[in-house]
């Protein structure tokens, strides 16, 4: 057993946090940054804080992940933090030269009460920052939401500093990705290629974090939101969130900045959510849905019908992070399955109250956030009574192997498995992705434990 | 040919601190050196790292409860502080634990008291108290750790009275201690080494006078942690000698096996780096002498079974050594013969830890490979340049914050195992105590010595001499891979091992045969891209 200690008797615990699911807001930013073209992602705080926030991507992405660090000493954590930084932008443009630093704070600067703008525009002051670069921060106190939180706070810092209104609007539409793989990201703007819409997504990782092996290394691959795209998100008719959790901020201060009206929906992950991203893109692009996605659709759908009795009923225990969590809890209704058990560290009301309106009619169904909400307790409720599935990112192992429960690698992050890079989960492919997923594991349990005569050739 | 390979490497220096500002050009020109093992020169070394360079290095947290602690499997380890330390160190170090289904085991738990703003501006003590009632509540541990991150510090948490405090409230004989290893403290994970030996020393070694195990020559083996079963094979090799491994600090150990270590009657040292304080300790209050030895390479791991036959005198302890030393060369230098088709005169570069990059210099060298460059990510001086250069490194304000403990003779369990006139004796016939010679000692003239290795002095590195293998860990894996070289990690020895002793060192040989016969570095350019390539027309 990896998790003997863990025994289905719950206690009223309100200090001690077991088994995380969430982890804090800086290395939230520091993915978001990635998704800006030639940006260098910059942690103000101690070496540990990047080096975690490095090692924990690259070990998701499989990708090189590099960003700076004002390496705090006890000094600068009593005097304040500024000389390093104002050393760490003049270091940073003269070896690396990005086109765009994005700092941000860690608790250990937030708790001495730092100003970035103040230190950047002494940085500026002092002509450390080239003509032509930019250095842009975020606040991201650790002690404060998630990395979901940090991952918003940065791309709203991204609108903050670069969304620009000209008062010519442009046919275009903004996408605000949330948390997902740049395998997601690249499906949704396929997507809305075939529709034939006229978008911008940010941020976006693609062409960033799934670069191919070419025998050169770059520091600022080719892909990645460019400078004059951001910049036009002010210009756009209108902006699409993807995900109320990582994107509603930053979708507020765009219309707040440059009057660009927004549509928050969930991230187009299973088949409900992606109709109605479908849909919204199809109304605010002003474009028609083509056959083509129809048809994606339709066989996603064929998919689901053919297979329908191995879904039916099977309980399922899922945690992550409240943007995914909240569409493949739908998906996995509509698949007939029943998602008894969800739980994510990230705090907030929105969570709940989705989850309440779509599991109304699974009676058993608990579901909890925030404070409290770990994968022990999640744990502890599957001990209570066992699920059929679980799906949750590599932690979620541990639990899998002790109860003998098919698992579905899905969040952040995954360290232990492929795949995720490549085969997206958003869309009517990534739903197809996923179900199938899904059914195989299911099926494999099934051989794995079936009676021998039971063992069938055809399933 | 050798020197060959090594010439160029004379300008790089010339190449790369250009780009740097003025002032950090002057600091990293002190930190890259040239070996000269009969002339060792001075390195710059556990200094600050230049905010902004891009460096490998952790920090102070991940050094005492990532490395020391977290290999110890039946202590509670709580992180007072934001989620965050927690989560990122939970599971993501590859030292295993073997236990049977009565042991204790939370190494797959993670525990945060999950600090909130409100804790921030109010203090979060009491919060940790309850934290530790919780767990105390859940699992009935024999011992609760506390590990202090950065906003801890600011705040004022004295977690060291909260430990007090809980373990009497608690009672039933629980240990409670506490650790001050906030990130910010000390210039890397260096610093939490020093931090987590200390209270080490302070709360467990000692504690417990019960004998353990049935063979005579018992001995603990110190900085070893355990990374992909290292431990495992290094134990299984001491006890087929007949020696009794009372405590490894810290891979696959346990709260007893800390309390009794105090038993044994030889310290080794595998990372000096990181456990030399505590084999000190030991010494001055136990009389414990200690030894810098080595596991890593078949021949290193030879010449440290030797060492301790001699040490303990035996004859027939040394005729069981040289026997079983016999028997697993056979294997081991088959595996190299092997081995060395593939890997002879290529060439390596190793940036990584405080011993690592010197100890697989070791097993490069029985592949027939060349170092051409290595560092440490947070090694001192002495682990370049050998212990000798101790009483003239600088104190510096980084290290001054430091806890330094004073240690005394333990009044009723002081008893040196060897007298001062035996020492001297096994001193002439060339055993070393308290000494370790560093890195330099073994580098050859010319080659590369560079601490705190930078990203961008990494990139310059490949671009100019495209070694054949980097070693360095994660965060430069896909970087160095990208440009077409392989990189072994010798963090995680990316999920291998064991590289220790016999068996480790056969493993490690075909490991980098594996590597270096990868064909697929060799199909990076399409065929359309290479020159040869000549469009084909039809001919009509």
């Amino acid at each position: 057993m990896l998790l003997k200690h863990t025994t289905p008797k719950e206690i009223d615990r309100k200090s001690l946090t077991i088994n995380p699911a969430k982890t804090c807001q800086p290395i939230g930013a520091m993915y978001a940054a990635f998704g800006l073209n030639g940006c260098l992602p910059h942690s103000h705080g101690s070496q540990g804080c990047c080096a975690y926030h490095r090692s924990t991507l690259t070990r998701h992405f499989k990708e090189p992940i590099v960003a700076s660090t004002s390496s705090f000493s006890e000094g600068s954590s009593v005097f304040g933090g500024s000389a390093n930084l104002v050393q760490a932008i003049d270091t940073i443009f003269n070896v690396y030269d990005p086109l765009i630093v994005a700092v941000h704070t860690t608790c250990l600067s937030e708790t001495i009460g730092d100003d970035l703008t103040q230190i950047i525009s002494k940085a500026a002051e002092e002509g450390k920052i080239p003509e032509g670069k930019m250095v842009i921060h975020c606040n991201t106190p650790s002690y404060v939401g998630s990395h979901v939180t940090g991952y918003s706070n940065q791309v709203v810092a991204f609108v903050k500093f670069f969304s620009t209104s000209t008062m010519k609007k442009r046919n275009a539409v903004n996408l605000v990705a949330g948390w997902m793989e740049p395998s997601d990201m690249r499906e949704i703007k396929r997507m809305a290629k075939e529709m034939e819409a006229r978008t911008i997504m940010f941020p976006d990782m693609t062409g960033v974090l799934d670069t191919g092996l070419t025998g050169k290394y770059t520091m600022y691959p080719h892909g990645g939101t460019t400078l004059s795209d951001m910049k036009a998100t002010g210009d756009s008719r209108f902006t699409i969130g993807l995900g109320e959790y990582c994107t509603t901020d930053a979708c507020i201060k765009l219309e707040n900045k440059c009057k660009v009206k927004f549509e928050v929906v969930d991230i187009p992950i299973g088949l409900k959510a992606t109709d109605r991203f479908v849909m919204s893109l199809s109304r605010h692009a002003n474009v028609p849905v083509p056959d083509s996605i129809t048809e994606e659709r339709s066989k996603l759908l064929d998919l689901i019908a053919d297979n329908q009795k191995y879904f039916y009923g099977k309980r399922v225990a899922l945690f992550g992070d409240p943007d995914t969590l909240v569409p493949l809890t739908e998906f996995l209704i509509s698949l007939d399955m029943k998602p008894v058990y969800i739980v994510t560290g990230t705090p907030g009301k929105g969570f709940d109250e989705r989850m309440a309106t779509l599991l109304k009619d699974i009676p058993e169904a608990k579901y909890m956030s925030g404070a409290g909400a770990d994968i022990f307790r999640l744990h502890q409720w599957i001990k209570q009574e066992g699920v059929d599935m679980l799906i949750g990112n590599t932690y979620g192992k541990y639990i899998s192997l002790d109860e003998n429960i098919p698992f579905i690698r899905f969040g952040f992050p995954i360290a232990d498995r492929a795949g995720h890079n490549y085969f997206p989960k958003t869309g009517y492919v990534g739903a197809t992705n996923l179900t199938i997923q899904i059914l195989n594991a299911l099926m494999d349990y099934q051989d794995r434990t079936c009676p021998e005569e039971k063992v069938e050739f055809q399933m | 040919m050798e020197k060959d390979i090594l010439s160029p490497l004379s300008t790089f220096k010339e190449e790369v601190l250009d780009i740097y500002p003025k002032k950090v050009g002057k600091k990293r020109d002190k930190a890259i050196v040239f070996g000269d093992p009969d002339n060792i020169p001075q390195i710059q070394a556990n200094v600050r790292t230049v905010p902004g360079i891009i460096t490998q290095r952790g920090c102070t947290y991940a050094g005492c409860k990532g490395v020391v602690l977290g290999p110890t499997r039946d202590i509670i380890n709580i992180t007072h502080g934001p989620i965050g330390c927690a989560f990122y160190s939970w599971l993501t170090r590859r030292n295993q634990t073997r236990t049977d289904q009565y042991d204790t085991n939370y190494i797959p738990y993670a525990f945060s008291t999950d600090m909130q703003d409100s804790n921030i501006v109010f203090g979060g003590e009491e919060k940790l108290k309850a934290a530790i009632r919780e767990a105390y509540e859940l699992f009935h541990p024999r011992a609760i750790a506390i590990f202090s991150t950065c906003p801890v510090g600011l705040i004022g948490d004295d977690v060291h009275r909260v430990a007090r405090h809980m373990m009497e409230e608690i009672g039933n004989g629980i240990n409670i201690f506490g650790f001050s290893c906030e990130g910010y403290r000390g210039v890397s994970q260096s610093a939490g080494h020093h931090i987590a030996n200390n209270q080490l020393y302070k709360h467990l070694i000692g504690r417990d006078d019960t004998v353990t195990g049935s063979l005579k020559y018992r001995i603990n083996v110190l900085g070893e942690y355990n990374i992909g079963g290292d431990a495992f094979a290094i134990e299984t090799l001491l006890e087929k000698c007949g020696i009794q491994l009372v405590a490894t600090f810290s891979g696959n150990s346990s709260l007893d096996q800390f309390q009794t270590a105090h038993t044994a009657d030889l310290n080794l040292v595998m990372c000096h780096r990181s456990i030399n304080y505590v084999a000190e300790m030991m010494e001055t209050s136990f009389g414990i002498p200690w030894m810098k030895a080595n596991f890593i390479g078949a021949e290193a791991t030879a010449k440290t079974l030797r060492k301790i036959g001699k040490y303990f005198g035996d004859e027939s302890l040394c005729l069981k050594i040289e026997e079983v030393i016999t028997e697993e060369m056979k294997e081991v230098e088959a595996a190299a013969q092997q081995a060395m088709k593939k890997t002879k005169g290529k060439t390596a570069m190793l940036f990584v830890g405080g011993s690592r990059a010197h100890h697989y210099q070791e097993l490069f060298n029985e592949l027939g490979m060349i170092t051409l460059a290595a560092g440490y990510e947070f090694g001192h001086r002495d682990d370049y340049e050998g212990r000798r250069v101790i009483p003239s490194i600088v104190i510096d304000a980084d290290s001054r914050n430091i806890e330094e403990i004073t240690v005394t003779q333990d009044p009723t369990r002081y008893n040196p195992r060897k007298t001062k006139e035996e020492i001297e004796a096994l001193t002439a016939e060339g055993l070393e105590f308290n000494g370790y010679e560093g890195m330099m000692a073994e580098m050859k003239k010319g080659t590369l010595i560079i601490d705190d290795l930078s990203h961008y002095e990494m990139e310059k590195l490949i671009e100019l001499y495209h070694p054949d293998i980097f070693c360095a860990g994660i965060k430069e894996k896909f970087c160095v891979q990208k440009m077409g070289i392989p990189l072994k990690q010798l963090h995680n020895y990316d999920y291998g091992g064991p590289y220790a002793a016999f068996e480790g060192a056969i493993n490690f040989y075909n490991d980098i045969e594996q590597i270096a016969c990868c064909t697929i570095w060799k199909e990076i350019k399409a065929p359309w891209e290479k020159e040869a390539y000549v469009e084909a027309t039809y001919a009509y």
